[in-house]
């Protein structure tokens, strides 16, 4: 195996997010004081240039291999690279204010954050089941440390060792999916394996690594039955690595899953098919209704990410062109919504004590009517209410789903979002029509209230001009399927 | 233009009561509504005298209403001495009341409201009495039927006031459900609604016939009968008689201006106006004849017996209305309507003077715990003292002459119906003038029965309440002797021009002046009598009563309680009715609709969600088992079956 320089170019974003992320390390270890802002700021650069590299890296053919056929880039990996590094770089940057507060912000955590996102980027661009596996190590094991970063409370350690030790069984699920693969085909290669089973006949033995393969894989997506960890960890993690958690490795997740099926396992759509279809389908319906007796806001979003990880499986359970670019858009509009939510959640604290109650909410329209507004849009988006994008991501993968002839699949869908309206509706209620509760601490900050303006205007005007995503999508889902 | 004003000028008056109400102030909505109504029958005056005396009969035409395929209606005002009468009728007493309900109501919190009520009523009624077709007709009559609702629920706080409001409106869509069949079937004959259309054809059509699933029917008496019905709703004729005495929950003045003087009387109106279509069908006018005779007997048998003094005025009102539509039965519509007329004013006179009582008594409406009032209350009780002679029909009041002519016309009439409502209708003479001096000596002769408190308080009625009694007592002295001629005498026929229908044969009113004498006294020895024996059973032997109700007990309780009517449609209708729809609310909508659909969803929805969060132990190994669980389902799903 040599080393060309090509290979290094292809890989650039990562090969500089390493660098610097372990520069930060060194930084933040021999600067004494003051060496959190510092090195949050420094990682937020890091972050913004990654993003252009990552944008910026393309292969002249379209599509291109590097380390021996390890790492690929096209242009479906750059599509989820640059809404992953967005999505990180913007949970970092509303995380700072809320650890300070709390007196937890240490250099370390916009260290593992960039060493989580290393994780990601290999993970998209993984193209052997090694890399794979490599990529969503480096990625689990920054975030197990992450869930726990607030290591003298209880229930983020709780949270940090639940979600380790279950991460470590799925890791083990993934692994032995992974040999049977090996042992069936003879191969790790993505492209090698595609080839052989697109020409052979799948045995047995094939089909049961792929199950356990694809329940590795979803319980890094959160999806039904391997989503019980999410609701523990949403809830004990500190809230600004619960928002990281919610957005960035969930969307690297739902990009690795649609690269090994639609890659590899390709030929074998139907075998797939009937599991990912249950995942949706169990998905839709436990975060629909799990969620209506909930009365912690974090442990909410926790059933309504599972929620969303349904529909946008509805997606990949379509399984075609139209599926895979839904679910992308489906991801992108999520990835809005929830960084908005989860930007009121942070600056939800009354007398300088965070709080997490639905309760807390009470009378918000009163007390903060514009932060009562955003909050309202934000769950009126998440229910799936026209103009709002929200709808329009669910209309998509619908869409697909119904010109695909999986009615039962939409049906289900649509129905579990009815239900799912009741919950984000009733947070709509409490802030507009219940006695005021304690008012919630003002002002929020600067960089939150962007955050929140922008998600907000990207969720209301989303409807105007939806072509430059949609596009994006379409075109990312395309060379999935040459 | 004189015409439209007359018309129109209460629909302002109630619109700008109604919406301004609040900024008007009570004072302000007052003096607009009893403006408006005021202007309206000062200008109903010439409109008379111009149609009715100089015989200018005249249509309106104001706009077009419907104009599709074949059906052509139009807003019109159609004056001929018909309308006439009644609008002058109608806006003069309507006025008065409105002056009345000045001082009647002045506690009332809603006075606004009640004032724009009133007017809209009379808007609604004059709207029907000047209708130049059908359609509009019913309008009026549909509107005339809101007002009521509205009026006799105007005290919506009660809950009896409520039922009985329902209970007239539920009763009325009986009637009206005829009344609008008659009407689709006067257009399915005459392809018109127009009146004057179909009076000049109706001859043509006395022996057509209407095909029915199946069945043909002689179309004239199918199309009267139907008619008939909706005014017997309207008119409370036997049978569909049972909304009135309740209505009675509704203000005094409105008693007296829409349950007694005005819209009661719609059905003979409406009789009267169509007289060109009854005339061709003998059987119709047979069953009006009897349905009125039986309805004035049986309401005067009631009145004799009950005990609430607004209750004995309504039910001699339904028996009135009784003398009116027999003596449209027998073709006397002219004399019909002149009791309407001379009615009107008695009883208005009579509802009125019985609010000033009740207001004297402090809202006591039961005459057992009255009497005695007379001294302190002089006024009212020289007007209650005209009203009941005019309604006993003691010679010389404005009743003696119209129900002496109708009972003459009947005798005249010369049909054996017509034998039978004259000897009903004398019966009836006599238990009026009974009823009405019974009322008359339990309310104001013989020994106080109120407590202290109430007869401390006993006071006469301000001008304002006054006035108006006084106004109406007038007309019910003179407006029979001054009406007879133009009515029913000579001058009939010129009077009546066009307005009013009668075929040669059945000119029961010419008949009428040519019965024997003893015919013509009969009435009034009825009436004296009826006023002598009330005298000895409630001044002179005042224990005879008491004695008569047990001697007599099964008749006794079959008048009190009004015939069992009510007991009997609660049976036959309210209970089957009530018993379906709680059956269907509860079991239908209740336990199937809402119990599957939005409760039932709702519920499992609940339950779902409770389970799910339960699974949420908690602990590790659950969800690791979950897990397993999860991988080995997907494992075994491909063990059986095998894809690919």
């Amino acid at each position: 195996m040599s080393l060309a320089m090509s290979d290094l170019t292809l890989a650039l974003p990562e090969l500089f997010l390493a660098g610097a992320a372990m520069l930060l390390l060194m930084l933040g270890v021999f600067r004494k004081e003051d060496s959190a802002r510092v090195v949050l700021v420094l990682a937020l650069l890091v972050l913004t240039v990654t993003l252009v590299l990552a944008y910026g890296v393309t292969p002249k053919t379209g599509r291109a291999t590097s380390f021996g056929g390890l790492f690929l880039v096209d242009d479906f990996t750059r599509f989820a690279k640059v809404l992953v590094l967005v999505a990180t770089a913007f949970t970092l940057a509303i995380s700072r204010t809320w650890m300070e507060k709390e007196e937890i912000a240490r250099f370390e955590y916009p260290v593992l954050v960039l060493f989580a996102t290393l994780g990601m980027l290999m993970m998209i661009s993984a193209n052997d089941l090694m890399a794979l596996y490599l990529g969503l190590e480096t990625q689990s094991l920054a975030l197990y440390v992450m869930a726990a970063y607030h290591r003298d409370n209880a229930r983020s350690t709780e949270s940090g060792l639940k979600y380790f030790v279950l991460g470590a069984l799925a890791s083990g699920l993934l692994l032995y999916g992974a040999s049977l693969v090996y042992g069936f085909v003879g191969a790790t290669n993505f492209e090698t394996i595609a080839k052989a089973l697109a020409s052979h006949h799948a045995p047995q033995g094939l089909i049961i690594g792929l199950a356990f393969l694809v329940a590795g894989l979803a319980f890094k997506v959160a999806a039904v039955p391997f989503h019980m960890w999410t609701p523990d960890v949403y809830e004990g993690a500190p809230t600004p690595v619960t928002a990281f958690f919610a957005i960035g490795p969930k969307i690297a997740a739902f990009a690795l899953l649609v690269r090994v099926l639609t890659g590899p396992f390709g030929p074998m759509v139907e075998a797939w098919q009937q599991l990912v279809v249950f995942l949706a389908a169990a998905s839709m319906i436990v975060g629909a209704f799990a969620a209506i007796g909930q009365t912690n806001i974090k442990r909410l979003m926790a059933y309504s990410s599972i929620g969303h990880a349904g529909y946008a499986l509805v997606g990949l359970a379509v399984g075609n062109r139209e599926g895979i670019s839904g679910l992308l858009l489906y991801l992108a509009i999520y990835l809005a919504m929830n960084l908005g939510t989860f930007g009121i959640i942070l600056a939800m604290r009354v007398k300088g004590r965070a709080v997490e109650g639905i309760s807390d909410l009470a009378g918000l329209a009163r007390t903060s009517p514009m932060m009562a507004l955003m909050l309202a849009v934000f769950m009126f988006s998440m229910a799936g209410i026209p103009p709002l994008a929200g709808f329009f991501g669910k209309l998509y993968v619908f869409l697909a789903a119904v010109n695909a002839g999986h009615i039962i699949l939409a049906l289900i869908g649509v129905l579990s979002s009815a239900v799912a309206a009741y919950y984000y509706l009733r947070i709509v209620k409490v802030m507009y029509f219940d006695e005021p509760a304690e008012a919630l601490d003002r002002p929020i900050g600067p960089t939150l209230a962007v955050v929140l303006a922008g998600s907000l205007v990207f969720i209301v005007f989303f409807f105007l001009v939806p072509s430059p995503l949609v596009g994006g999508a379409e075109h990312a889902a395309s060379v999935l399927f040459h | 233009m004189m015409m439209v004003l007359a018309v129109f000028l209460p629909l302002i008056g109630a619109a700008v009561a109604g919406f301004f109400g609040r900024f008007l102030g009570d004072k302000g909505a007052q003096f607009v509504t009893c403006a408006a109504m005021g202007l309206s029958a000062v200008l109903a005056i010439p409109v008379f005298v111009d149609v009715a005396l100089q015989h200018h009969a005249q249509t309106v035409t104001l706009f077009t209403w419907i104009d599709s395929g074949d059906l052509m209606v139009k807003w019109a005002l159609k004056f001929d001495t018909l309308t006439a009468v009644m609008v002058l009728t109608v806006s003069l007493v309507s006025f008065m009341v409105h002056v009345y309900s000045v001082g009647y109501m002045h506690h009332d919190p809603s006075i606004p409201r009640f004032m724009a009520y009133l007017s809209l009523f009379t808007f609604f009624m004059l709207m029907l009495v000047t209708s130049d077709n059908l359609v509009q007709l019913f309008f009026g009559w549909e509107g005339v039927g809101v007002a009521s609702y509205l009026l006799i629920g105007f005290w919506y706080e009660r809950p009896s006031a409520n039922a009985a409001a329902i209970k007239a409106f539920l009763v009325n869509r009986v009637g009206d459900f005829g009344f609008a069949l008659g009407i689709f079937g006067v257009y399915v004959l005459f392809g018109t609604v127009h009146l004057d259309t179909i009076f000049a054809a109706a001859a043509g059509k006395a022996n057509a016939t209407l095909l029915f699933l199946g069945w043909e029917l002689p179309a004239m008496t199918t199309l009267c009968l139907l008619l008939f019905i909706g005014a017997m709703g309207k008119s409370a004729q036997l049978g569909l008689h049972t909304w009135l005495p309740d209505a009675m929950e509704g203000p005094t003045p409105v008693s007296a201006l829409i349950h007694a003087a005005t819209m009661v009387t719609a059905g003979v109106f409406m009789v009267a106006r169509l007289s060109p279509l009854f005339e061709q069908s003998e059987t119709a006018l047979m069953v009006v004849t009897i349905v009125g005779a039986t309805t004035a007997l049986f309401a005067a048998t009631v009145g004799c017996v009950q005990n609430d003094i607004k209750r004995v005025i309504a039910y001699s009102t339904c028996s009135q209305l009784g003398y009116m539509f027999f003596a449209c039965g027998v073709s006397a519509y002219s004399a019909g309507i002149f009791h309407l007329m001379t009615h009107a004013f008695f009883k208005a006179l009579l509802f009125l003077g019985a609010g000033s009582v009740i207001h004297a008594m402090s809202d006591e409406q039961d005459i057992r715990r009255m009497g005695g009032i007379w001294k302190h209350v002089k006024v009212t009780w020289i007007l209650m003292w005209i009203g009941n002679l005019a309604l006993a029909g003691v010679p010389f009041f404005a009743g003696y002459f119209s129900k002496d002519l109708i009972l003459e016309a009947a005798y005249g009439a010369n049909s054996l119906v017509g034998q039978y409502s004259f000897w009903v209708g004398s019966l009836v003479a006599f238990l009026t003038a009974f009823y009405s001096w019974r009322l008359l000596i339990l309310t104001f002769h013989g020994k106080p029965r109120a407590d202290d408190h109430v007869m401390a308080h006993v006071h006469e009625s301000p001008p304002v309440m006054i006035v108006p009694l006084i106004v109406l007592a007038i007309g019910a002295i003179f407006s029979g002797a001054v009406a007879y001629e133009m009515f029913v005498g000579h001058d009939r026929e010129a009077f009546w021009g066009t307005a009013i229908l009668v075929l040669k044969a059945h000119d029961s009113v010419e008949a009428a002046h040519h019965v024997p004498q003893w015919v013509k006294l009969l009435p009034v020895v009825a009436a004296v009598a009826g006023i002598v024996m009330a005298y000895i059973f409630y001044m002179l032997a005042t224990g005879l009563p008491k004695a008569m109700a047990t001697a007599f007990r099964p008749f006794y309780l079959f008048f009190l309680n009004k015939w069992y009517f009510d007991e009997l449609y609660d049976f036959l209708f309210v209970r089957p009715a009530f018993w379906l729809g709680r059956g269907l609310w509860k079991g239908g909508d209740g336990a199937v609709i809402d119990g599957c659909g939005p409760d039932g969803i709702a519920a499992i929805t609940r339950d779902v969600a409770r389970r799910f969060g339960r699974m949420q132990t908690g602990f590790v190994y659950h969800y690791a088992f979950a897990m397993i669980v999860g991988a080995a389902v997907f494992v075994t799903w491909y063990m059986f079956n095998r894809v690919g």
